[in-house]
């Protein structure tokens, strides 16, 4: 694991951070008070309906805060999607949705230009792809496409880049790769979150952010990812086992209110 | 007379008729709208607004009509009534969006038949149900050149914008993504309520979706699709009118049927390209 350098420069800087989706009452998220630095690669990690990705709605600013503040000092903070979120139909080659990553960054009026077509191809060839730069996204499969929506995040040129579960229905082959290039874009100096409910991949991560409605650890995960924390970040989730030797998880499932 | 030349004198005879050059100028000019915009519609699934909006403006139209006001003021203030209303309904609780639409138009297209069906309604009511293709004039082949000219400028313009959002929304402010809907729903409107008076109430929807519809069943990428949409659109409306002429069937509905029948060729077009390769892969 590379060390965690600390004089490489603060890029997210959260204070009391709270959410509220409109119309709902309670907060989706609450008290999350964390920063992280250049080369940082933080796993945040919580159970399904816990607050991963309001925490990266807010931080792209689609959401508005309800309470405290948060800064991004190297500019701004990139989302790169689940690939089943994007539409698989629409008519575009991975060429044309990297390209967008300019869009995101160019103010409405403005086309992208001959330098950000240079860029899109070289993000392109940065994630492997430039044999299938042509080809319609969603002809790809599951691992391209997520290296696909990692170079349209490269184009948009933020320092933060959000990953929504981007290992989720990756086979082995298609998940080292990514490893292997999301280590090399942290080395860069770029700071990664990723949002997951998998706590391996946290450990193998450089720090993690627990997350169940409000803040519930923050810290390397060998020192943070202790029996009581996993607990309280999965909640009614956990399951003891027989042996007496700890809890599992279980599988994800969606509470619902019966009214 | 040569074959050539008796082909020749049967493709140009309707276009002898000043009415008929007309119509002819009008589908066209609302084909590249079509093209266009109806790529748009199709991939943003705006269909059912484009229903909506042409069925919303329908009271607006027969009014105009009984009392004498323009059409164009009358669909417009239609549409100003149905929007309000929609977000009248839209606050009952438990009904969402698409039921509010849904209850919305379903009372203004009724209300619309009712005021048509009243004694006192002039003989018109088919041509706003309809269109009336072949009473084009003047004024409306301007009109129609107008919201193609602004339809193409802001499209054009908004173009990266509209497929970036379109194809991943999280990957624009809720601001932005706001502002791409109320541009199209906009321009749509605008579309909707120019194209009504030639192709009609029922028939605009037809003629604004079913080009880009067809388009999109063969072409895999935005440019090559409103390219062949609007090559769609305009050789659709010359062979429905070519239809209506020497059939001497209703221009709109001719018009109509030859987009379903370009659609149901696309369907067929690409069932039997998928088919070959699998065809040669199992040999």
């Amino acid at each position: 694991m590379p060390p965690v350098t600390t004089d490489a420069p603060l890029l997210l800087i959260a204070d009391d951070v709270a959410a509220t989706y409109p119309g709902a009452v309670v907060p989706a998220i609450a008290n999350v008070t964390f920063t992280a630095r250049a080369g940082d690669r933080v796993c945040v990690l919580g159970p399904n309906g816990g607050g991963k990705s309001t925490l990266f709605a807010v931080l792209t600013g689609a959401l508005p805060l309800s309470a405290g503040r948060f800064e991004l000092p190297g500019g701004g903070a990139a989302l790169v999607p689940q690939t089943d979120r994007s539409r698989l139909d629409f008519p575009v080659s991975a060429f044309d949705v990297a390209l967008m990553g300019a869009v995101a960054r160019l103010p409405w009026h403005r086309r992208p230009g001959r330098a950000d077509r240079v860029l899109a191809a070289a993000a392109l060839e940065r994630v492997g792809l430039t044999d299938l730069a042509g080809t319609t996204f969603g002809d790809l499969s599951g691992g391209q496409r997520q290296r696909v929506l990692v170079a349209r995040a490269l184009v948009q040129d933020a320092p933060v880049l959000l990953l929504d579960e981007p290992f989720r229905g990756l086979d082995a082959r298609s998940a080292d790769r990514l490893t292997a290039l999301l280590d090399e874009l942290a080395g860069e100096g770029r700071l990664l979150l990723m949002a997951s409910h998998d706590i391996e991949q946290a450990r193998a991560w450089d720090l993690v952010l627990c997350l169940n409605g409000v803040q519930v650890a923050f810290g390397a995960p060998d020192q943070t990812l202790s029996m009581e924390v996993i607990e309280r970040t999965y909640g009614a989730a956990l399951i003891p086992l027989a042996d007496g030797a700890g809890a599992a998880i279980l599988p994800a499932h969606h509470h619902h209110d019966h009214r | 007379m040569t074959l050539a030349t008796s082909i020749l004198h049967t493709l140009a005879e309707p276009f002898a008729s000043p009415v008929v050059a007309r119509a002819a100028g009008e589908l066209v000019l609302l084909g590249v709208v079509a093209g266009v915009l109806g790529t748009w519609v199709v991939l943003w699934g705006l269909s059912y607004s484009a229903e909506s909006l042409a069925h919303a403006m329908f009271p607006g139209l027969v009014l105009a009509a009984l009392t004498g006001i323009p059409l164009l003021v009358g669909g417009a203030a239609g549409l100003l009534v149905a929007a309000l209303a929609i977000a009248a309904v839209g606050r009952v609780d438990g009904l969402d969006r698409d039921v509010a639409v849904a209850v919305v138009i379903t009372t203004l297209l009724g209300l619309g038949v009712l005021l048509g069906l009243s004694p006192r309604t002039p003989k018109g009511l088919g041509s706003l149900l309809f269109g009336d293709v072949l009473g084009v004039g003047p004024r409306d082949l301007v009109l129609a050149a107008g919201l193609g000219v602004v339809c193409l400028a802001v499209l054009g313009v908004l173009h990266p914008t509209l497929a970036a959002i379109g194809f991943d929304r999280s990957s624009a402010g809720a601001r932005k993504g706001t502002a791409a809907d109320v541009v199209l729903t906009l321009l749509l409107a605008l579309a909707t309520l120019i194209a009504v008076q030639a192709l009609g109430n029922l028939l605009v929807v037809a003629t604004l979706v079913g080009p880009a519809a067809t388009a999109r069943v063969l072409t895999q990428r935005l440019a090559p699709m409103m390219a062949l949409a609007t090559a769609t659109a305009v050789v659709t409306a010359l062979a429905g009118l070519y239809l209506s002429y020497y059939a001497a069937i209703a221009a709109g509905a001719c018009v109509t049927a030859a987009i379903v029948v370009a659609y149901l060729l696309a369907l067929l077009a690409r069932a039997v390209r998928d088919a070959r390769p699998r065809a040669a892969a199992a040999r």
